[in-house]
């Protein structure tokens, strides 16, 4: 069996406003469309991804969020309805999904042996969160592909965001073992976006952009200051200042994402793909690829 | 008086899941249940529920979808099990209760939509104390950004909305004392609090709670969120929201029900109820505050209908319109503090009743929510005198009356005596004494008029009344 690999890390973020404006029949809210920046961007993603050939997406989701330890999905099929808690008039969506259990007890293996307090989630009633439904739908609509889907541990909560990113670090050191030893080629997905500070109101129509626009000039900076750094292929240096980023801008970051799948590739010296950035309800959002090149 | 009691219980599933894992979960489990009969007794119209559990970002959220039904998984106590539930929940009082928070000038708005998640706190909370659904209940969630001046101003919103449907209601708030996990699995057995630390501070709120302290401890919410609280939502506001809508004091019967550790937090059960004896009241740094005039409008969202920003223009009598009080009959002994009436200055009722009769603190023109002046205040900021309208300000001032009588079961036409006080009698007194007659020609009130050099806020006159009851 050929050794497992990486064939793309991807930081796709969740906004449920995009599935809102693509209308698709899964979700019950009609749209008028918007955020057409961000939606073309992963259109190219998609387009991307379909010529290269993978067997799972890895997900890490800000929205699952476990205070004790890093979980992970053990179920073999999900169906239900994810209504967003947030924005439950913009996202109510049915969803169906299979899981790769085997690749998620894998590196839950290791992931526990190497010292994360971890766990399998075995209960067939739970709800998949949003943020991996809407990551992985703006990746891949037609669910053709297992998922794996990792919960956000929040050591950031509970120690410091620098005990976050060494559990992060560790976490991805076991996901690169898991799928290497799994023969398999797979995605991972960093689903969280970059500056983070919500606007507190809506306008009567959520689709109209004219309003949207980045919460604040510093959010807009540090948002500028991440891309350029991640187009340029800095990203160890980018992971360097994710404290102060994940502060500074309310980031997403803060959930161990980011952290985990750039560790995962080796937190890369070459050029990110810029797919698309924009903002929704004030937040920054990028879509970014990496995709590692085979060993000859 | 339209909250009887009050609740503080935790939100983490084991007392509904795995009640006999521990014999601290099966405590609180029957302090659940000891907390259900006290609701019973109490025989509200409505359970109140805001649970820290339900984190919002736009404003505050209130369910109104009449029956939620789904069953439950705790994204992080999964492999305890799920729990089914179907809920009936008072559609019309959340429509209402959002409604004044509008008026109060906050985001809020309701969500009834099937398979909105309701969070573990409100499930367990609701699954516990209210199992057979006999008490309609309201749910509401906590925004992450909202610091005390929102959170009490959503509590006094509850209050219009209950004073309007004329509801008595017991107050749930779900939320553990210290929320400190242990970060790792541990034998439920050897169950802790997550440290010595947590375990004082617990022990003094604890104290305090018992005591019916509860103002007191919702002033200390600050230093608690900082000593024993991780930050999954911004400040430990329940104190806030619950002391709120309890008055604001610390006039209660506290009894702790139970306290425990579940998976290291520090959870208690513990019921107040409303009494006149207190042990006083420490020194409170907090103001009170009526309503919300922060700035959430990053969208320049523009202004919503109704809502004149009646704050910042002393000129105006456009202020807000405040849901309408059911009428009520006020107990010997009993203090008023009247929801459409303008906040005291001091440490005093609106209205005290004794035997037969209703003594009023007195009262001004000051509107109540913003504080507003009709007819304008007597004196600009740098303490210069200014024109005003005595005329607006008298008027004002009996309506202010009015209401305070009306919400102590009396009425303008059971006025007994008035004193009557004045800070400049030779410009004032015709003014003051025309629209002194157009209410009271017929009600035949014993009257005094007195010329005082200053009254505590920049108005012209206050009235001093008694009534019948």
């Amino acid at each position: 069996m050929p050794k497992g690999r990486i064939v793309a890390g991807l930081l796709a973020p969740h906004p449920p406003h995009l599935i809102y404006a693509e209308n698709p029949p899964q979700n019950e809210p009609r749209s008028e469309g918007g955020w057409e920046g961000l939606r073309w961007g992963y259109e190219r993603l998609r387009a991307d991804l379909a010529k290269i050939d993978h067997d799972a997406i890895v997900v890490l989701s800000p929205h699952w969020q476990t205070y004790v330890g890093w979980h992970f999905l053990g179920v073999p099929r999900f169906d239900g309805l994810s209504v967003d808690p947030i924005f439950p008039h913009l996202f109510r969506y049915r969803y169906g999904l299979d899981v790769d259990v085997a690749l998620a007890e894998a590196i839950e293996a290791e992931a526990r042996s190497a010292g994360l307090v971890t766990a399998m989630m075995r209960n067939p009633d739970f709800r998949v969160d949003y943020g991996t439904i809407v990551s992985c739908h703006l990746t891949n609509p037609a669910w053709d592909k297992p998922i794996v889907s990792i919960s956000s541990c929040r050591s950031a909560a509970f120690y410091n965001i620098d005990v976050m990113q060494a559990q992060a670090v560790a976490l991805a050191d076991a996901t690169v073992r898991a799928i290497e030893k799994s023969g398999k080629r797979v995605v991972l997905l960093a689903s969280n976006s970059l500056s983070h500070r919500h606007f507190t109101s809506e306008g009567d129509v959520p689709e109209d952009m004219s309003r949207e626009h980045v919460t604040s000039h510093a959010q807009h900076l540090w948002d500028m200051k991440i891309v350029n750094m991640l187009k340029s292929g800095r990203t160890r240096e980018v992971v360097d200042i994710l404290p102060e980023f994940s502060s500074q801008a309310i980031a997403e970051t803060d959930a161990g994402s980011f952290t985990w799948m750039l560790a995962a590739l080796g937190f890369p010296t070459y050029p990110a793909e810029l797919y698309a950035y924009g903002t929704v309800i004030g937040t920054g959002n990028a879509v970014m690829g990496w995709f590692p090149k085979e060993a000859p | 008086m339209t909250v009887t009691m009050g609740l503080i219980v935790p939100g983490l599933p084991h007392p509904v899941l795995c009640p006999d894992a521990n014999p601290g979960y099966r405590r609180l489990a029957d302090a659940y249940g000891r907390a259900r009969e006290l609701i019973a007794a109490q025989q509200p119209d409505l359970l109140l529920v805001y649970s820290t559990m339900w984190p919002s970002i736009l404003g505050h959220q209130i369910q109104t979808l009449p029956h939620p039904e789904w069953v439950h998984v705790d994204e992080l106590f999964h492999a305890l099990g799920s729990i089914p539930y179907r809920f009936r929940i008072d559609a019309e009082f959340g429509q209402r209760w959002k409604d004044a928070a509008i008026v109060r000038g906050l985001d809020a708005r309701t969500v009834a939509h099937h398979g909105f998640p309701i969070d573990t706190g409100t499930v367990v909370a609701l699954k516990l104390l209210n199992p057979d659904n006999a008490i309609p209940a309201t749910i509401v969630s906590s925004n992450i950004y909202a610091d005390r001046a929102e959170t009490i101003v959503l509590a006094k919103a509850a209050k219009d909305a209950l004073a309007a449907q004329g509801k008595r209601a017991v107050v749930v708030v779900v939320s553990t004392l210290s929320n400190r996990l242990h970060t790792d699995w541990i034998d439920p057995a050897a169950d802790a609090i997550h440290s010595a630390k947590d375990e004082e501070w617990n022990q003094k709120l604890l104290e305090f709670l018992g005591q019916g302290r509860l103002e007191d401890v919702a002033q200390l919410s600050r230093v608690v969120q900082k000593q024993i609280r991780v930050k999954k939502v911004v400040s430990f506001k329940p104190m806030w929201f619950l002391s709120a809508l309890m008055g604001a004091n610390n006039r209660y019967v506290g009894e702790v029900l139970a306290y425990e550790p579940v998976h290291g937090t520090g959870s208690a059960v513990v019921a107040l109820t409303p009494t006149v004896a207190s042990l006083g009241d420490k020194e409170f740094d907090e103001e009170d505050v009526e309503r919300w005039i922060g700035n959430r409008e990053v969208l320049d969202a523009p202004p919503r209908a109704g809502l004149a920003d009646a704050a910042d223009d002393d000129d105006t009598d456009e202020v807000p319109e405040l849901p309408t009080a059911a009428p009520v009959t006020v107990a010997p002994g009993v203090h008023v503090a009247a929801s459409r009436a303008p906040k005291p200055v001091g440490a005093y009722p609106h209205a005290r009743r004794v035997g037969d009769l209703l003594y009023l603190s007195g009262v001004g023109p000051r509107q109540p929510v913003t504080n507003a002046i009709p007819g304008g205040p007597i004196r600009y900021d740098d303490g210069s005198p200014r024109d005003y309208d005595i005329a607006a300000q008298t008027r004002a001032t009996i309506e202010n009356v009015k209401a305070i009588l009306e919400e102590s079961g009396s009425s303008l036409d059971k006025v007994v005596d008035v004193t009557a006080f004045l800070v400049n009698m030779d410009r004032d007194f015709a003014g003051y004494n025309a629209v002194y007659a157009e209410y009271f020609t017929d009600v035949g009130a014993t009257r005094t008029t007195l010329a005082v050099s200053a009254l505590p806020t920049p108005i012209a006159v206050e009235l001093k009344v008694i009534a019948r009851a």
